[in-house]
């Protein structure tokens, strides 16, 4: 598996869509560190939590870093796997390989571990230039709680990122044809990042019309809306990570105005704030476990047949 | 050639989505010998050689290579076989080097020693430096990406890629197919080369003149069955026992009587006219009777062929039954 994994990595690293990937990594940065730039001023954070902002408050204009993340890393995710069978399956390479002595889930595994080697190559690029160009900028040193917070994200949008990935692998397994599995792989992305939103109060609507408006209605009207969306991974992703990084966000679900009055205004602890995202986390991770089983599964029984 | 067998296999079947591609088919390849896996496009020559290799499943069975059941050990059998894929292909943005050690390094061997053994067997394969390189500068040369090569080179590169795990077996799937003339000999002669370092070949081709010239033993497969498997010389005498000599003879109009009277030289088995072409199968080489007795009947002798019998023809003789 080694092997494998060495000469991917070696692939992926002198692809040209490597590159492509990259310079719209430096381009987020850049964007998420002019958002900051123009924002982080007026958001006046509490003290603490001033060096998370850099990464959530967004510009004038321009939306926050996490924003741009959560639609650049399902894009990387599916330009790294899109074609990884079904390219050498056309390309004559796959049979080959597979007479060599390994085991045949080394070639998957290989490309899965590569991939993901890539990813947080990438990811933590962009975490080190925003923090160091925003340490510069700002002055304000993190505190421990929010570089372990940042490893949190760090570590989900991995997660994320191998998700889309391991769904682009598993349509280059199901599809024979590279054209195929890469227009599957976006239009899911484009289902679940904006489709999904538009349909989701359509279906609330439906399911509990908010007809009298009274509150439990509404509650009810909100909840039906925000289960449909969690059904798009891109949304537990945004939820998770912007409660990962702005401990002040207390709730993802309604609050009516008189339990608000209640509230205390300070930000959450880190084990508060992973408390609320728990469900998020673990759904994530086991999205993309299912996602890279079923590629594994489908592989392994799939024939290496002569034409 | 020795009498240990390298692959027995029985009664071996596969069906894909309920078509039987290979159907009970069992043969025999010894050590250090030529087997040539013969037979029409769809015959299940590549199912059978997949087989082989662990890399499909026998639906019914067994097959024994090298000593190991490729079902349940293919990493054994992998470790010690080849297999050159009938559409052999390459990752095209790495030049043959790179190539060959990826492969190399698949098959457990250091980089030091799969650099050594790349050269080794480049030369072996006869790719010379001047092929793989290209000029970028006046003075500067790189390695070629093998997207720049020629059909030919990655054939042999393919060969050269077998090559580099020093095998006890080779498979080649249609090692001939989209190849020169010249480039086919280079190939066969080296073929011809490898049991004598102790390497036993399996080659499947549909190009029967071709492979004649290398195989030690054939293996006529139609429609997933192994017709008829044996040596060569031997194959031919029972294939075409009517006669081992084919004459064409080619006259104007031969009568009733000139046909009888062929019929009658001895040593002539059969006799077919077609129009004006006499086709004469006979034990020996007769042209001196039949030309003497087209003559002596005042038929006029236009031109005359004689052929031994060729591999293409016991080929053409179990497909023409079929």
């Amino acid at each position: 598996m080694l092997a494998i994994l060495r000469k991917e990595l070696a692939d992926y690293v002198t692809s040209i869509r490597f590159l492509a990937s990259f310079l719209l990594v430096i381009v987020v940065s850049v964007t998420g560190l002019v958002a900051a730039s123009q924002g982080i001023r007026s958001a006046n954070l509490p003290e603490g939590i001033v060096f998370l902002g850099l990464f959530t408050t967004s510009g004038t204009v321009i939306p926050s870093l996490t924003y741009l993340v959560s639609l650049l890393i399902p894009i990387i995710g599916i330009a790294l796997g899109f074609d990884a069978i079904n390219s050498e399956r056309a390309g004559g390479t796959l049979s080959r390989v597979l007479a060599q002595p390994v085991f045949r889930d080394s070639v998957i595994n290989g490309k899965f571990l590569a991939g993901v080697v890539t990813l947080s190559i990438m990811v933590g690029t962009m975490l080190l230039l925003v923090g160091g160009y925003g340490l510069s900028m700002i002055g304000v040193p993190p505190t421990p709680e929010e570089i372990i917070r940042l490893f949190f994200y760090f570590f989900m949008t991995i997660v994320y990122g191998a998700f889309w990935m391991g769904l682009a692998i598993l349509f280059s397994i199901v599809f024979r044809r590279v054209a195929a599995s890469l227009l599957f792989s976006l239009a899911l992305w484009l289902f679940f990042s904006i489709f999904i939103l538009l349909i989701a109060p359509g279906i609330a609507n439906a399911l509990a019309p908010a007809g009298d408006g009274t509150e439990a209605e509404l509650m009810r009207n909100f909840e039906v809306q925000q289960m449909v969306t969690r059904f798009s991974p891109n949304i537990l992703f945004q939820e998770a990570t912007t409660v990962l990084l702005v401990p002040l966000v207390r709730s993802l679900g309604m609050v009516t105005s008189s339990q608000a009055t209640y509230m205390v205004a300070n930000p959450l602890s880190l084990g508060q704030s992973i408390l609320i995202v728990w469900p998020h986390i673990v759904g994530l991770i086991s999205l993309s476990a299912v996602c890279f089983a079923m590629s594994y599964v489908l592989f392994m029984r799939q024939e290496i047949r002569a034409t | 050639m020795s009498d240990t067998l390298a692959i027995e296999a029985n009664e071996l079947t596969k069906r894909y989505d309920g078509v039987t591609v290979v159907d009970h088919l069992s043969l025999q390849v010894r050590e250090n010998e030529v087997f040539g896996l013969l037979g029409p496009n769809g015959a299940g020559k590549t199912t059978t050689i997949l087989m082989m290799l662990g890399l499909t499943e026998p639906a019914s069975g067994s097959v024994s290579v090298l000593g190991f059941n490729p079902t349940r050990e293919p990493l054994k059998v992998k470790r010690q076989a080849g297999y050159l894929p009938e559409r052999v292909g390459f990752y095209e943005n790495l030049t043959a080097r790179e190539n060959l050690r990826f492969i190399a390094d698949l098959n457990g061997i250091d980089y030091a020693e799969a650099n050594r053994r790349a050269d080794e067997v480049l030369a072996k394969v006869g790719l010379t430096e001047s092929e793989i390189m290209e000029k970028v500068g006046p003075n500067r040369n790189i390695e070629k990406t093998v997207g720049k090569y020629s059909r030919g080179m990655k054939q042999r590169l393919g060969i050269a890629e077998v090559l580099i795990k020093r095998p006890s077996l080779v498979f080649l799937d249609e090692p001939t197919a989209g190849l020169d003339p010249k480039g086919i000999n280079q190939l066969l002669d080296l073929i011809e080369g490898l049991p004598k370092m102790g390497t036993t070949v399996v080659l499947s081709s549909h190009q029967l003149y071709q492979v004649q010239r290398v195989c030690h033993n054939i293996g006529i497969l139609a429609k997933g069955k192994m017709v008829i498997q044996g040596a060569i010389d031997k194959l031919g005498r029972e294939a075409l026992a009517g006669g081992r000599f084919r004459i064409e003879v080619e006259t104007e109009e031969p009568s009733e009587k000139l046909i009888k009277v062929l019929r009658g030289i001895k040593g002539v088995v059969d006799l077919e006219v077609r129009e004006n072409m006499l086709i004469i199968s006979a034990d020996a080489d007769l042209r001196r009777e039949v030309s003497k007795a087209i003559v002596q009947h005042n038929f006029p002798l236009i031109q005359m062929k004689v052929q031994e019998f060729s591999l293409d023809d016991i080929y053409m003789k179990y497909f023409r039954e079929e």
